[in-house]
């Protein structure tokens, strides 16, 4: 389902993305970890067709991601590391924003609407403008959009940033449900260890733009002979803390994080 | 079609939940047009002028539809901030006609409001000289509209940040504003503020307005209608241009 080859990515001399290969199969859950600054959000926007890449391939259900950028979006869904709703409209009319946007018929909109809404457990607040939501509901709502136009893959980076465990829980479960159901193919990235190993049928371990390890969890906990996932991480990854470099865009989710807090 | 729809339509859903922003877009003009209609009205008086309420009504209008459509466009900023420019953006639809979409909800809006503080002026006093040709300010309004909420789209492509929206407000959209026209007559101005005033596409819409309103022009009717219909489809070029070449 998904095929990258060599992929490259470089902001001036620093390699981001340094020949990255890997494949995920059709309905497979794959988690694809990395300290910070490793790498991870800037594969995920050159498989989503946010970046370009500087060289290398990127094949999403046999399309080119660059070339045939507006048939690849339709196929795949894709949930951010920072919200992207819309807090002035309820949650039904983000979910009804984007089945046109993604020109999902009326119809089957309203149908899948209500479906993913009831699955997420939102539809009791369907009409609440999201601003009001709690972050934990806004994750989920932003889950439920992404499956909205049934892609085939899910893209979800860091999904589960700022939740409680409750909600974590709760929503891998739904994760897993839809994976289950319609077969869509999932790609996440998370710094929780203990997720990965508990949803991910396959994991990528991303370290300074190169991918050091490939697998199943049990693969890759054997080849590294420890007992857990995290263990097998901090020893493929090193223990040393990363400063991530933030730019102006980091400065900005910040801000509009912290202004989001004061508004609820 | 539908794309379009949906983004003018939330831009209309946002203007009509958003009391605050409804208020302080009424409330604004209202002062001006009550404070220096009034307050300014018997020296305007002295000088010959005339009415000044009635010739400071249709720049109020106008300055009511430059800061709305201007700020729907750098509202982008805000949608970028918040994240929601990312949901637009990654969809399988063409840019423009996500830039279209918005840019229309944003004219309308604009145009909305310049209808209702229309009304604002006409309780307070303001008498066109002919209703039937006043009605054709509206075709001023929403080419105003379009031209501003265009430039807004161009601008809030451009901004990184809010610092540079408060660089925007103090030496763009001020000066637009007040070197229109809305506030004094543009005849008999010092040389360099009649050069100025001549390139500010506002002075262009509000003498439109005042022309079809009062009946009297410093440019003329076809000359506001060509400049604003020319400057507003330049303008239009470079709003997408620009949205196309964002980044996120």
């Amino acid at each position: 389902m998904i095929r990258v080859r060599n992929l490259v990515k470089t902001f001036g001399s620093f390699a981001a993305v340094d020949n990255v290969s890997f494949e995920v199969a059709q309905g497979e859950i794959f988690a694809f970890l990395g300290p910070n600054g490793a790498g991870k959000t800037t594969t995920i926007k050159m498989l989503t067709t946010m970046l370009k890449p500087a060289s290398g391939d990127i094949e999403l259900d046999g399309l080119d991601v660059h070339r045939q950028q507006t048939e690849v979006r339709k196929r795949f869904g894709i949930v951010f590391q920072d919200p992207s709703l819309d807090g002035d409209l309820t949650a039904r009319e983000n979910m009804e924003f984007h089945g046109i946007l993604y020109h999902v018929p009326q119809k089957l909109r309203r149908q899948r609407t209500e479906e993913l809404l009831k699955l997420f457990e939102l539809w009791e607040r369907r009409d609440d403008q999201v601003k009001k939501f709690s972050g934990g509901m806004k994750r989920r709502l932003e889950i439920a959009r992404g499956f909205l136009h049934t892609p085939k893959i899910l893209f979800l980076d860091e999904p589960t940033l700022g939740l409680d465990p409750q909600s974590r829980n709760q929503l891998w479960t739904h994760v897993k449900q839809v994976n289950e159901t319609e077969g869509v193919t999932v790609f996440l990235t998370t710094h929780y260890m203990d997720e990965a190993d508990r949803v991910a049928d396959r994991l990528g371990v991303i370290d300074h733009g190169k991918m050091v390890a490939q697998g199943t969890p049990k693969e890759i906990k054997e080849n590294a002979g420890v007992e857990s996932l995290e263990d097998a991480f901090l020893k493929l990854t090193g223990s040393a803390i990363r400063n991530e470099n933030a730019g102006s865009a980091d400065a900005l989710r910040q801000f509009a994080r912290m202004w989001d807090r004061g508004k609820r | 079609m539908n794309v379009i729809y949906i983004l003018w339509l939330r831009e209309m859903k946002r203007y009509v939940r958003s009391r605050v922003q409804l208020m302080v877009s009424l409330g604004q003009p209202t002062i001006y047009l009550l404070v220096l209609g009034f307050g300014l009205g018997p020296v305007f008086q002295r000088a010959g002028n005339g009415n000044y309420l009635q010739f400071m009504a249709p720049g109020v209008i106008g300055m009511t539809i430059l800061f709305a459509s201007i700020f729907s466009g750098i509202g982008l900023l805000w949608d970028r901030q918040f994240g929601f420019l990312k949901e637009m953006l990654v969809a399988p639809v063409p840019r423009l006609q996500i830039m279209v979409g918005r840019t229309l909800g944003g004219a309308m809006v604009a145009v909305i409001q310049g209808l209702l503080v229309t009304l604002v002026c006409v309780v307070a006093g303001f008498r066109p000289v002919n209703w039937a040709i006043a009605a054709l300010a509206l075709v001023f309004m929403i080419l105003i509209a379009v031209v501003f909420a265009a430039l807004g789209v161009a601008i809030g492509s451009s901004l990184q940040d809010m610092q540079g929206f408060q660089l925007i407000m103090t030496f763009l959209v001020m000066p637009l504003f007040f070197l229109s026209g809305a506030l004094f007559p543009l005849k008999g101005l010092p040389k360099v503020l009649s050069l100025v005033t001549a390139i500010d596409p506002l002075s262009y819409g509000i003498d439109g307005m005042r022309s079809v309103l009062l009946g009297v022009a410093h440019f003329s009717t076809v000359t506001d209608l060509v400049v604003l219909a020319a400057v507003g489809s330049a303008l239009l070029v470079v709003g997408a241009y620009c949205f196309s070449r964002i980044e996120i």
